[in-house]
Protein backbone atom coordinates (compact mmCIF):
# COMPACT_ATOMS: atom_id res chain seq x y z
CA UNK A 1 0.00 0.00 0.00
CA UNK A 2 1.62 3.58 -0.62
CA UNK A 3 0.64 6.97 0.74
CA UNK A 4 -1.75 8.11 -2.12
CA UNK A 5 -3.92 4.65 -1.69
CA UNK A 6 -4.42 5.38 1.74
CA UNK A 7 -5.14 9.06 1.98
CA UNK A 8 -7.45 8.02 -1.04
CA UNK A 9 -9.22 5.05 1.46
CA UNK A 10 -10.69 3.30 -1.42
CA UNK A 11 -13.11 6.49 -2.38
CA UNK A 12 -14.40 7.31 0.65
CA UNK A 13 -11.63 10.13 1.69
CA UNK A 14 -14.15 12.65 1.96
CA UNK A 15 -16.13 10.90 4.64
CA UNK A 16 -13.25 8.94 6.57
CA UNK A 17 -11.30 12.07 6.72
CA UNK A 18 -13.82 14.57 7.78
CA UNK A 19 -14.45 12.19 10.39
CA UNK A 20 -10.71 12.15 11.81
CA UNK A 21 -10.77 15.82 11.03
CA UNK A 22 -13.41 16.75 13.18
CA UNK A 23 -12.36 14.30 16.08
CA UNK A 24 -9.23 16.33 15.98
CA UNK A 25 -11.35 19.53 16.24
CA UNK A 26 -13.23 18.39 19.18
CA UNK A 27 -9.84 17.03 20.97
CA UNK A 28 -8.21 20.01 20.61
CA UNK A 29 -11.14 22.43 21.47
CA UNK A 30 -11.43 20.21 25.06
CA UNK A 31 -8.16 20.51 25.87
CA UNK A 32 -7.97 24.67 25.23
CA UNK A 33 -11.60 25.75 26.47
CA UNK A 34 -11.16 24.52 30.41
CA UNK A 35 -7.32 25.76 30.04
CA UNK A 36 -8.70 29.18 28.83
CA UNK A 37 -11.59 29.03 31.61
CA UNK A 38 -9.08 28.65 34.48
CA UNK A 39 -7.51 31.54 33.44
CA UNK A 40 -10.35 33.43 33.44
CA UNK A 41 -11.44 32.14 36.58
CA UNK A 42 -7.80 32.75 38.20
CA UNK A 43 -7.94 36.29 36.98
CA UNK A 44 -11.09 37.18 38.03
CA UNK A 45 -10.61 35.72 41.53
CA UNK A 46 -7.31 38.14 42.03
CA UNK A 47 -9.47 41.40 40.30
CA UNK A 48 -11.72 40.32 43.41
CA UNK A 49 -9.21 39.92 45.82
CA UNK A 50 -7.83 43.79 44.82
CA UNK A 51 -10.89 45.27 45.23
CA UNK A 52 -11.48 44.17 47.92
CA UNK A 53 -8.14 45.42 49.36
CA UNK A 54 -8.88 48.71 48.57
CA UNK A 55 -12.03 48.60 50.45
CA UNK A 56 -9.96 47.37 53.18
CA UNK A 57 -7.62 50.02 53.23
CA UNK A 58 -10.52 53.01 52.33
CA UNK A 59 -12.32 51.93 55.87
CA UNK A 60 -9.06 52.08 57.87
CA UNK A 61 -8.62 55.51 56.71
CA UNK B 1 -16.90 2.27 61.79
CA UNK B 2 -19.29 3.68 59.61
CA UNK B 3 -18.67 7.26 61.07
CA UNK B 4 -15.17 6.62 60.39
CA UNK B 5 -15.57 5.93 56.53
CA UNK B 6 -17.52 8.94 56.53
CA UNK B 7 -14.99 10.96 58.02
CA UNK B 8 -12.71 9.41 54.82
CA UNK B 9 -14.90 10.61 52.18
CA UNK B 10 -15.59 14.02 53.66
CA UNK B 11 -11.74 14.45 53.75
CA UNK B 12 -11.39 13.07 50.33
CA UNK B 13 -14.17 15.01 48.40
CA UNK B 14 -13.16 18.19 50.06
CA UNK B 15 -12.41 20.68 47.06
CA UNK B 16 -8.81 21.46 48.44
CA UNK B 17 -7.72 18.01 49.39
CA UNK B 18 -8.82 16.60 45.36
CA UNK B 19 -7.30 19.80 44.30
CA UNK B 20 -3.86 19.05 45.51
CA UNK B 21 -4.52 15.50 44.89
CA UNK B 22 -5.32 16.21 40.69
CA UNK B 23 -3.00 18.12 39.70
CA UNK B 24 -0.46 14.84 40.27
CA UNK B 25 -3.24 12.85 38.46
CA UNK B 26 -3.69 14.43 35.03
CA UNK B 27 -0.77 13.99 33.61
CA UNK B 28 -0.30 10.55 33.86
CA UNK B 29 -4.20 10.45 32.11
CA UNK B 30 -2.83 12.57 29.68
CA UNK B 31 0.21 10.89 28.28
CA UNK B 32 -1.47 7.57 28.30
CA UNK B 33 -4.07 9.10 26.28
CA UNK B 34 -1.84 10.14 24.01
CA UNK B 35 -0.01 6.93 23.36
CA UNK B 36 -2.81 4.60 23.73
CA UNK B 37 -4.58 6.61 21.39
CA UNK B 38 -1.96 6.86 18.60
CA UNK B 39 -1.57 3.17 18.80
CA UNK B 40 -4.62 2.28 18.39
CA UNK B 41 -4.75 4.85 15.45
CA UNK B 42 -1.63 3.17 13.70
CA UNK B 43 -3.42 -0.17 14.35
CA UNK B 44 -6.99 1.24 12.94
CA UNK B 45 -5.73 2.81 9.85
CA UNK B 46 -2.95 0.74 9.04
CA UNK B 47 -3.13 -2.53 10.23
CA UNK B 48 -6.73 -3.11 10.45
CA UNK B 49 -7.98 -5.04 6.89
CA UNK B 50 -10.46 -3.79 4.15
CA UNK B 51 -13.83 -4.36 5.34
CA UNK B 52 -15.99 -7.06 3.05
CA UNK B 53 -18.84 -5.26 2.96
CA UNK B 54 -17.92 -1.56 3.29
CA UNK B 55 -14.65 -1.23 2.17
CA UNK B 56 -12.31 1.41 3.62
CA UNK B 57 -15.51 3.28 4.93
CA UNK B 58 -15.61 1.65 8.01
CA UNK B 59 -12.32 2.54 9.43
CA UNK B 60 -14.66 5.55 10.89
CA UNK B 61 -16.06 3.02 13.24
CA UNK B 62 -12.38 3.66 15.26
CA UNK B 63 -13.74 7.20 16.14
CA UNK B 64 -17.32 6.75 15.97
CA UNK B 65 -18.43 4.08 18.05
CA UNK B 66 -15.97 5.01 21.13
CA UNK B 67 -17.56 8.52 20.85
CA UNK B 68 -20.53 6.74 21.54
CA UNK B 69 -19.79 4.89 23.73
CA UNK B 70 -18.00 7.87 26.02
CA UNK B 71 -21.25 9.83 25.15
CA UNK B 72 -23.29 7.28 27.41
CA UNK B 73 -20.35 6.58 29.68
CA UNK B 74 -20.08 10.49 30.69
CA UNK B 75 -23.68 10.64 31.09
CA UNK B 76 -23.76 8.27 33.69
CA UNK B 77 -21.02 9.86 35.88
CA UNK B 78 -23.03 13.29 35.40
CA UNK B 79 -26.12 11.29 36.54
CA UNK B 80 -24.50 9.05 39.51
CA UNK B 81 -22.33 12.10 40.41
CA UNK B 82 -25.39 14.50 40.26
CA UNK B 83 -27.72 11.70 43.25
CA UNK B 84 -24.70 11.47 44.87
CA UNK B 85 -24.23 15.17 45.61
CA UNK B 86 -27.97 15.21 45.88
CA UNK B 87 -28.71 12.90 48.72
CA UNK B 88 -24.99 13.13 50.40
CA UNK B 89 -24.66 16.84 49.55
CA UNK B 90 -21.25 16.08 48.43
CA UNK B 91 -19.83 19.18 46.94
CA UNK B 92 -17.01 17.22 44.87
CA UNK B 93 -19.79 15.43 43.07
CA UNK B 94 -21.81 18.07 42.28
CA UNK B 95 -18.32 19.75 40.38
CA UNK B 96 -17.85 16.48 38.95
CA UNK B 97 -21.15 16.56 36.83
CA UNK B 98 -20.79 20.24 36.10
CA UNK B 99 -17.72 19.45 34.85
CA UNK B 100 -18.82 16.15 32.71
CA UNK B 101 -21.47 18.50 30.75
CA UNK B 102 -19.26 19.97 28.24
CA UNK B 103 -17.57 16.68 27.58
CA UNK B 104 -19.95 14.56 27.13
CA UNK B 105 -22.10 17.28 25.04
CA UNK B 106 -18.84 16.97 22.79
CA UNK B 107 -18.81 12.99 22.19
CA UNK B 108 -22.31 13.45 21.40
CA UNK B 109 -21.76 15.69 19.18
CA UNK B 110 -19.13 13.81 17.31
CA UNK B 111 -20.89 10.30 17.45
CA UNK B 112 -23.75 12.04 15.48
CA UNK B 113 -21.64 13.96 13.04
CA UNK B 114 -19.35 11.11 12.30
CA UNK B 115 -22.49 8.18 12.00
CA UNK B 116 -23.84 11.19 9.53
CA UNK B 117 -20.36 11.15 7.88
CA UNK B 118 -21.07 7.40 8.00
CA UNK B 119 -24.66 6.95 6.87
CA UNK B 120 -24.13 9.05 3.72
CA UNK B 121 -22.22 6.42 1.80
CA UNK B 122 -23.02 3.15 3.65
CA UNK B 123 -27.32 4.38 3.62
CA UNK B 124 -27.28 7.02 1.28
CA UNK B 125 -28.31 9.77 3.76
CA UNK B 126 -26.99 11.95 6.17
CA UNK B 127 -29.34 11.66 8.40
CA UNK B 128 -32.56 9.39 8.79
CA UNK B 129 -35.03 9.60 11.68
CA UNK B 130 -34.37 6.53 13.02
CA UNK B 131 -34.39 5.40 16.67
CA UNK B 132 -30.81 4.76 17.79
CA UNK B 133 -29.82 8.68 15.80
CA UNK B 134 -33.27 10.32 16.90
CA UNK B 135 -32.51 9.34 21.38
CA UNK B 136 -28.84 9.85 20.61
CA UNK B 137 -29.94 13.30 19.77
CA UNK B 138 -32.23 13.73 22.63
CA UNK B 139 -29.04 12.62 24.72
CA UNK B 140 -27.27 16.04 23.40
CA UNK B 141 -30.16 17.94 23.85
CA UNK B 142 -30.39 16.61 27.51
CA UNK B 143 -26.19 17.65 28.13
CA UNK B 144 -27.40 21.17 26.62
CA UNK B 145 -30.13 21.55 29.28
CA UNK B 146 -28.24 20.61 31.94
CA UNK B 147 -25.74 23.19 30.87
CA UNK B 148 -28.80 25.74 30.64
CA UNK B 149 -29.83 25.25 33.67
CA UNK B 150 -26.53 25.45 35.35
CA UNK B 151 -25.33 28.56 33.94
CA UNK B 152 -29.40 30.18 34.21
CA UNK B 153 -30.05 29.58 38.12
CA UNK B 154 -27.71 31.98 40.30
CA UNK B 155 -27.32 30.20 43.38
CA UNK B 156 -25.20 27.12 43.23
CA UNK B 157 -27.38 24.47 45.11
CA UNK B 158 -30.25 25.06 43.68
CA UNK B 159 -28.57 24.82 39.97
CA UNK B 160 -27.45 21.50 41.37
CA UNK B 161 -30.42 20.27 42.21
CA UNK B 162 -32.44 21.27 39.33
CA UNK B 163 -30.16 20.24 36.59
CA UNK B 164 -28.69 17.26 38.42
CA UNK B 165 -32.92 16.02 38.32
CA UNK B 166 -32.72 16.37 34.75
CA UNK B 167 -29.74 14.41 34.52
CA UNK B 168 -31.22 11.55 36.63
CA UNK B 169 -34.68 11.65 34.73
CA UNK B 170 -32.56 11.53 31.25
CA UNK B 171 -31.08 8.07 32.52
CA UNK B 172 -34.63 6.27 30.67
CA UNK B 173 -32.98 8.04 27.36
CA UNK B 174 -29.88 6.15 27.61
CA UNK B 175 -31.88 2.37 28.48
CA UNK B 176 -33.76 4.12 25.38
CA UNK B 177 -30.50 4.31 23.09
CA UNK B 178 -29.39 1.30 24.46
CA UNK B 179 -32.19 -1.07 23.44
CA UNK B 180 -33.07 1.17 20.41
CA UNK B 181 -31.63 -1.20 17.85
CA UNK B 182 -33.37 -4.04 19.34
CA UNK B 183 -36.69 -2.29 20.38
CA UNK B 184 -36.97 -0.49 16.51
CA UNK B 185 -36.61 -1.83 13.18
CA UNK B 186 -33.39 0.15 12.17
CA UNK B 187 -30.83 1.32 9.71
CA UNK B 188 -28.44 1.24 12.65
CA UNK B 189 -26.76 -2.03 12.74
CA UNK B 190 -27.18 -3.84 16.27
CA UNK B 191 -24.11 -4.77 18.86
CA UNK B 192 -21.28 -5.91 17.39
CA UNK B 193 -18.91 -6.21 20.89
CA UNK B 194 -21.39 -5.33 24.01
CA UNK B 195 -23.40 -8.88 23.87
CA UNK B 196 -22.87 -11.84 25.68
CA UNK B 197 -22.30 -14.08 22.34
CA UNK B 198 -18.78 -13.38 21.31
CA UNK B 199 -18.17 -9.91 19.10
CA UNK B 200 -18.58 -10.70 15.65
CA UNK B 201 -15.84 -8.70 14.45
CA UNK B 202 -12.68 -9.53 13.19
CA UNK B 203 -10.04 -9.72 16.00
CA UNK B 204 -7.95 -7.07 13.71
CA UNK B 205 -10.70 -4.89 13.70
CA UNK B 206 -11.80 -5.34 17.56
CA UNK B 207 -8.47 -4.40 18.95
CA UNK B 208 -8.24 -0.91 17.67
CA UNK B 209 -11.60 -0.41 18.26
CA UNK B 210 -11.06 -0.91 22.04
CA UNK B 211 -7.66 0.60 22.54
CA UNK B 212 -9.56 3.75 20.62
CA UNK B 213 -12.42 3.57 23.26
CA UNK B 214 -9.58 3.29 26.24
CA UNK B 215 -7.59 6.28 25.49
CA UNK B 216 -10.76 8.62 25.09
CA UNK B 217 -11.71 7.00 28.21
CA UNK B 218 -8.61 8.27 29.43
CA UNK B 219 -8.86 11.50 27.68
CA UNK B 220 -11.72 11.82 29.35
CA UNK B 221 -10.58 11.49 32.88
CA UNK B 222 -7.60 13.98 31.99
CA UNK B 223 -10.10 16.37 30.73
CA UNK B 224 -12.57 15.83 33.43
CA UNK B 225 -10.15 16.38 36.64
CA UNK B 226 -9.09 19.70 34.88
CA UNK B 227 -12.60 21.27 34.46
CA UNK B 228 -13.63 19.73 38.00
CA UNK B 229 -10.64 21.76 39.72
CA UNK B 230 -11.85 24.70 37.33
CA UNK B 231 -14.97 24.14 38.99
CA UNK B 232 -13.64 23.98 42.91
CA UNK B 233 -11.56 27.30 42.14
CA UNK B 234 -14.64 29.33 41.20
CA UNK B 235 -17.60 27.75 43.80
CA UNK B 236 -14.57 27.97 46.81
CA UNK B 237 -13.39 31.45 45.33
CA UNK B 238 -13.76 33.14 48.67
CA UNK B 239 -13.11 30.34 50.72
CA UNK B 240 -9.17 30.81 52.29
CA UNK B 241 -8.01 27.93 50.48
CA UNK B 242 -8.44 29.53 47.72
CA UNK B 243 -7.50 32.97 48.30
CA UNK B 244 -4.34 31.56 49.50
CA UNK B 245 -3.30 29.56 46.05
CA UNK B 246 -4.46 32.29 44.16
CA UNK B 247 -1.96 34.81 45.91
CA UNK B 248 0.88 32.10 45.67
CA UNK B 249 0.23 32.37 41.80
Amino acid sequence: MNWSEFFHMGGYAFYVWTSYALTLVIVVANIVSPLLQRRKIIARIKRAIKRENIELAKSHE
Amino acid sequence: MIKSIWHWIQRFSSPKHFYGMSAKLIPWFTVSALLVGLYGLYLGLFVAPTDYQQGESYRIIFIHVPAAWMSLFVYMVMAISSGIGIIWQIRLADMVAAASAPIGASFAFLALVTGSLWGKPMWGAYWVWDARLTSELILLFLYFGYMALQSAIEDQRSADKASGLLAIVGVVNITIIHYSVEWWNTLHQGATVAKFDKPSMHIDMLIPLLLMALAFKLFYAAVVLVRTRNEALYRDRNRRWVRELINEL
